[in-house]
C-alpha cells in the first residue's frame, strides 16, 4: 500500500516536472521564435499576397497569415475588431475610410499597386472583347458584387460607358468576390466574366481583354497599417517590404503596375 | 437596393420553400416507405445516402452542384433541352439543390412516423384483404400524418434558412437566386445594417414560429395518445 502511494507520489511529481519543462519549453519557444501578423487581402490580390507574404518570411522569418474576400466584406469585419494588423484593400476608399472611423494609423496609407480589369473567357476569342460584349451571344456574364468589390464596380462601370447595361442586366451572375467571379467562369457556369489581370496571367492571351482603360476609373489598390498593428514591428516591416523594390518586382510579375 | 429588393427576396424564398416541400412530399413518400418496410440488405446504405446532407458541409454539396449543374454536368445536359447552358445561377437549380439538401429534413420525420405505427395495422388491414396500395393510403398515411407535418414544416423552414448552398451556385441573381438569407449577408457587408437587422430579426422571429408550433404539435398528439 505503501509503496503504492509513493510510486504514485513519484509519478506525480514527475509529471508536474515534465509540465514545468514543457511550460518553460514553451515560454522560450515563442520567445525565440518570429513574430506573426495578420493581414486581410483583397481577393484578387490573392495570387502576389502569396508570393509576397513567402519572400517576406524568406527574409524576416516572421510568418503572415492572409484572409482573403471581397474588400467590403473585409472592411465590415475589420469595423467589427477583426484581428487584421494590415490591410491590402482593392481600393483606396476604404483604406480611407478607415483613417475616419479611427481603424487605421495616420500616414500609414499608400498605393501599393494599379490593378488591371480584364474580361476573360476561357471558350471565347475575346482578342476583340468590346466586340463579344456588343454581339452578346453568350447567356451568363460573371462580375464581382460591385457594392463590395472594386473590380465588380469597375465592371459596371465599363459595362455602363459601352452602353451595355440594359443588354446585360439580365445575363450578369454575381460573385461575392472577384474570386468567385473567376470561379463561375472557371467552373464553365459562366462563359465569360470580368476579373483582375492578376488573376489569369498565365491565361492564353486570345482568352483574355484588357478592358482599356478610358472604360473605369483607375483601380488604385491602397494598403493601410490598422490600429491593431500600430506598434507592431512586424506589421510594419510587411509593409516596408510590399513597398520595396523587391516587393514591387513580385507585385508586377502579376501584371500590376504602380502609381 | 430598396425595400423593393427585401419583398423581391421575400417572395422568392417562399416560392422556393414551398416548391421544395411539395416536392419532397411527393420524393419522400416512397422512399420513407422502402426504409421502413424493405429487408433489403441496401437499407442501410440508402438510409445513410438520403441523411448525408445532416452532416456534410453545404460548401461541399454546393461544389458538386456547381459542376454537376454546369455545362459539363449532367444539369447541363438538362438545361440544354431549352437552349440554356447551365442550371446554375437559375430558380430550377436552386429548387434542385434544395431539394438535395433538404431531403433527409422530410424523409427522417416520415419514416420516424411510420416506424412508430408499427406492424399490427398493416397485418390487420392485410387480413381484412385490402391491397398494399389500399393499405398504405387508407392506413398509414393517415397514421403518419404527423411525420407528415413536421417533415413540411422542418422543410420549410429549412429551405427558408439555405445560405451556403445557394451563395455557391446563385450567382445572386435579383428575383431569381438572390434569396433571404444571401440578402442578409450582402447587407451586412454593405455596411447597410440597418436592413441587416430589419431582415435578421424578422428571421428570427420566422424560426421562433415555427418551433413553438412544432413544439405545440408535438405536445397537442402526444395528449391525443395519452
Amino acid at each position: 500500500m505503501k509503496i503504492d502511494i509513493s510510486i504514485r507520489t513519484y509519478r506525480c511529481a514527475m509529471f508536474s516536472r515534465f509540465c514545468l519543462f514543457g511550460l518553460v519549453g514553451l515560454a522560450l519557444m515563442s520567445q525565440a521564435s518570429a513574430a506573426e501578423i495578420h493581414v486581410a487581402v483583397a481577393a484578387n490580390f490573392t495570387k502576389p499576397a502569396e508570393a509576397l507574404g513567402a519572400a517576406f518570411t524568406r527574409k524576416t522569418g516572421d510568418s503572415v497569415t492572409f484572409s482573403f474576400g471581397a474588400t467590403g466584406a473585409l472592411y465590415a469585419q475589420i469595423t467589427q475588431g477583426a484581428p487584421y494588423e494590415v490591410l491590402l484593400s482593392a481600393d483606396n476608399t476604404r483604406p480611407a475610410q478607415a483613417m475616419k472611423d479611427g481603424l487605421g494609423v495616420e500616414g500609414s496609407q499608400f498605393t501599393y499597386a494599379v490593378g488591371a480589369v480584364v474580361l476573360y473567357a476561357p471558350g471565347i476569342d475575346v482578342t476583340d472583347g468590346k466586340a463579344v460584349l456588343m454581339a452578346g451571344a453568350y447567356q451568363h456574364l460573371s462580375i464581382a458584387d460591385p457594392k463590395t468589390a472594386p473590380y465588380g464596380a469597375a465592371a459596371v462601370e465599363t459595362l455602363e460607358k459601352l452602353g451595355l447595361t440594359y443588354a446585360t442586366s439580365s445575363k450578369l451572375v454575381v460573385g461575392e468576390n472577384i474570386s468567385q467571379a473567376l470561379q463561375f467562369v472557371d467552373s464553365g457556369n459562366a462563359e465569360l466574366g470580368f476579373v483582375a489581370l492578376s488573376q489569369v496571367v498565365d491565361k492564353p492571351a486570345s482568352a483574355v481583354w484588357r478592358v482599356p482603360a478610358e472604360l473605369h476609373a483607375p483601380i488604385l489598390q491602397d494598403a493601410v497599417l490598422l490600429k491593431t498593428g500600430a506598434d507592431d514591428p512586424a506589421a510594419k516591416a510587411f509593409l516596408a517590404f510590399v513597398q520595396s523594390d523587391d516587393g514591387k518586382a513580385i507585385i508586377a510579375q502579376f501584371g500590376y503596375t504602380f502609381h | 437596393m430598396g425595400d423593393d429588393a427585401i419583398w423581391t427576396a421575400t417572395w422568392l424564398t417562399l416560392r422556393l420553400a414551398t416548391i421544395v416541400t411539395l416536392l419532397l412530399v411527393v420524393i419522400a413518400t416512397p422512399l420513407a416507405f422502402w426504409l421502413w418496410r424493405s429487408r433489403s440488405r441496401w437499407k442501410v446504405v440508402v438510409g445513410a445516402i438520403v441523411a448525408l446532407p445532416l452532416v456534410l458541409p453545404p460548401t461541399v454539396l454546393g461544389f458538386y452542384l456547381l459542376i454537376a449543374l454546369g455545362p459539363f454536368g449532367p444539369g447541363g445536359a438538362l438545361a440544354s433541352l431549352w437552349g440554356a447552358r447551365t442550371l446554375a445561377f437559375s430558380f430550377e437549380g436552386l429548387v434542385l439543390g434544395s431539394v438535395v439538401y433538404s431531403l433527409p429534413f422530410m424523409v427522417q420525420p416520415i419514416r420516424t412516423a411510420l416506424e412508430e405505427i408499427g406492424n399490427d395495422p398493416v397485418e390487420v388491414a392485410a387480413t381484412l384483404g385490402a391491397s398494399p396500395f389500399q393499405t398504405m393510403w387508407r392506413v398509414c398515411l393517415p397514421l403518419a400524418r404527423r411525420g407528415y407535418l413536421s417533415g413540411a414544416i422542418l422543410t420549410f423552414a429549412h429551405t427558408i434558412g439555405e445560405f451556403g448552398v445557394v451563395l455557391m451556385i446563385g450567382g445572386n441573381i435579383p428575383g431569381k437566386t438572390k434569396l433571404l438569407s444571401v440578402s442578409i449577408y450582402d447587407y451586412v457587408e454593405r455596411l447597410e445594417w440597418d436592413k441587416a437587422h430589419w431582415l435578421a430579426a424578422s428571421m428570427v422571429l420566422f424560426a421562433f414560429v415555427v418551433i413553438a408550433a412544432t413544439l405545440a404539435i408535438d405536445r397537442r398528439t402526444e395528449k391525443r395518445r395519452a
